[in-house]
């Protein structure tokens, strides 16, 4: 039995526009996911914004019903279980919101640790690790409404950790957190992990995903479009490698000649400072170096490089659908 | 955990009752005009009624306009979906916030007596303590379980905060509080009959004056209870519903 277990999961929201004409809209957020996360396993839900990653979430975490299909959680039904699913679950995600403002940090966690039934004997030894873990020690006698966006952050992982979990949900927690700080956390993550813990992440960043997830599913407009290890993802895109040219004023039909040649899967432009980087996906055992820059003629060209297609190449192949 | 949750609860609404001056000062300011009104009549007896009765007014309007008013923040604060969120049910939840609201209603009876005793020499003669207690005691209890069945629907119903600033002023006319009951159409009696804050009021004013409030008392618990009930019920419905509509967040 998979700790995490999506069945052809749908959501669609019913929207009003307008104030007098009261049209409806449905909007399908979600249509048709199916995956399922072992026990330990770190799953990725990748996609582009509004593709329907919370939304999902949000029907695992029983917080949303689905409009139809199912999904249980360490084997509870998340409809007809929600309350053993929730006693099991930990729940963090990203922005702002979320937090007691007229409360200090400490009667924040200390709420939620009632709620979640944390004994009182262990309640103030298991606040005081999560604020070390989480770097708040020292500040959780001020009111939240004074603290800074990653300060938030810190604060809501601490509480999604308060019962200790089996099974984390995250979406988008290292959002509006310092370099420093999302590192810490991302090994954070992989400490929970080797916990035995089973997490569904959701994150904008490649390389963290890249660095944490043992596999991805790609999520677009409500459709799972890809599933895989980090390492399969990247090579089912592109056997090859990427070619990095950087151009100065470069035309965009050089960009069209480049796509046309044989050899190459797609070729984009990037705004970097003063110069213009074309960055071509080369496919698997093609030698296009000569070429590409025979059709760049007289552009003044720079450094040119190539390297092993990163996770963000292919999931650009992947949401920008081909 | 109600004990704990009940604290922070009330140091939440606290806060924000002194900064929008609003809760504390405004009964303050109509019971001044009641006040103010009533002392045409220059008896005693009328001052009393008038004392007591905006008593009770301003527990009513705290409740009222909080009980709506706090669900609808924790929706605003994302608070509300990590509420529900949580394996403690809903009702259970709700319990401490409506004592907290309760507890605040109890203030705004202290300082509105005060301040009809410092400013306007009222002094309420209450001839027995004990039942005077007890009637207060119910009728705050009664107003509170009107204040959870209101905050239910507010998970479902965004809209549903206006209905509690709506209710504060009829309620005023159809409680009793300071404008006999007699004084109405037989129909408008009737809702005022099922209305709890009505028979709490009369339990105060029996007490004070040292009549017997038991039946009174009993009524307005027992109709405060009915709501409660009520209100325990349709927060799992409601619940369900917020689940399948979407409405726990704005996001
Ligand atoms: N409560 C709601 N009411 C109406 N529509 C909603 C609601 N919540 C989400 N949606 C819509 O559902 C779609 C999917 O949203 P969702 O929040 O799941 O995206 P996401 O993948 O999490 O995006 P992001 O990366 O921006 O967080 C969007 O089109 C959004 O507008
Ligand atoms: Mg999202």
């Amino acid at each position: 039995m998979s700790v995490i277990e999506a069945r052809d999961l749908r959501r669609s929201y019913r929207t009003r526009t307008g104030l007098w004409k009261r049209e409806k809209k449905v909007v399908e957020a979600v249509r048709g996911v199916s995956f399922a996360v072992e026990q330990g396993e770190l799953f990725g839900l990748l996609g582009p914004n509004a593709a329907g990653k919370t939304t999902t979430i949000k029907m695992l975490i029983t917080l949303l019903l689905p409009t139809s299909g199912s999904a249980s959680v360490l084997g509870h039904d998340v409809v007809d279980d929600a309350r053993e699913v929730r006693r099991h679950i930990g729940y963090v995600f990203g922005g702002d919101r979320g937090l007691y403002e007229r409360l200090n940090a400490l009667d924040n966690l200390r709420y939620f640790a009632e709620l979640y039934g944390v004994p009182a004997r262990e309640q103030k030894q298991r606040i005081g690790a999560l604020l070390e873990l989480v770097g708040l020690t020292g500040r959780e006698k001020e009111r939240t409404e004074g603290f800074s966006r990653g300060m938030r952050q810190r604060l809501h992982i601490a509480r999604g950790l308060l019962h200790d979990p089996e099974v984390l949900f995250l979406d988008e927690p290292t959002i509006g957190i310092d370099p420093v700080g999302a590192r810490e956390l991302r090994a954070t993550i992989g400490t929970l992990k080797g916990q035995g813990k089973t997490i569904l992440l959701t994150t904008h960043y490649m390389f963290e995903a890249d660095e944490l997830c043992d596999r991805i599913a790609v999520i677009r407009a409500g459709e799972l479009v890809a599933e895989g290890t980090p390492a399969t993802l990247k090579q089912r895109v592109t056997g090859g490698h990427v070619m990095e040219v950087e151009t100065f004023g470069m035309p965009e039909s050089a960009v069209a000649a480049v796509r046309s040649l044989a050899g190459v899967s797609t070729a984009a432009v990037e705004e970097r400072g003063q110069a213009q980087v074309l960055l071509v996906q080369v496919g698997p055992g093609a030698e296009v170096t000569s070429a590409v820059l025979g059709c760049l003629g007289g552009v003044n060209v720079g450094r040119v490089s190539s390297r092993e297609p990163t996770l963000e190449d292919a999931y650009v192949e992947l949401v920008s659908g081909q | 955990m109600l004990v704990i949750s009940w604290w922070l609860h009330l140091k939440m609404l606290a806060v924000s009752a002194f900064e929008g001056v609003f809760q504390v000062i405004w009964p303050l300011f109509f019971a001044t005009t009641a006040f103010l009104v009533y002392r045409q009549a220059d008896d005693p007896q009328v001052m009393v009624y008038a004392g007591l009765g905006a008593a009770v007014m301003g527990i009513w309007s705290v409740i009222a306009t909080t009980a709506s008013g706090v669900l609808q923040r924790e929706r605003w604060l994302g608070t509300l979906e990590l509420l529900v969120a949580s394996p403690t049910r809903f009702a259970l939840i709700l319990v401490p916030i409506t004592t907290a609201m309760a507890t605040l209603g109890l203030y705004s009876l202290g300082s509105t007596l005060l301040w009809g005793w410092l400013l306007f020499d009222i002094s309420v003669p209450v001839a027995d303590p004990f039942l005077f207690v007890v009637s207060v005691v119910a009728s705050i209890l009664s107003i509170a379980l009107i204040g959870f069945l209101l905050s239910v629907s507010v998970v479902r119903y965004r809209t549903a905060w206006a209905l509690g600033n709506l209710l504060e002023y009829p309620g005023w006319l159809l409680c009793g509080f300071l404008v006999p009951l007699t004084l109405f159409p037989t129909w408008a009696a009737w809702i005022s009959y099922v209305l709890p804050p009505t028979w709490g009021m009369e339990a105060i004013r029996l007490s004070a004056s040292g009549d017997s409030p038991w039946a009174q008392v009993l009524v307005c618990l027992g109709l405060g209870i009915v709501y409660g009930a009520v209100g325990a019920l349709l927060s799992e419905t409601v619940l369900r519903s917020a689940r399948r509509h979407a409405t726990l967040s704005l996001t």
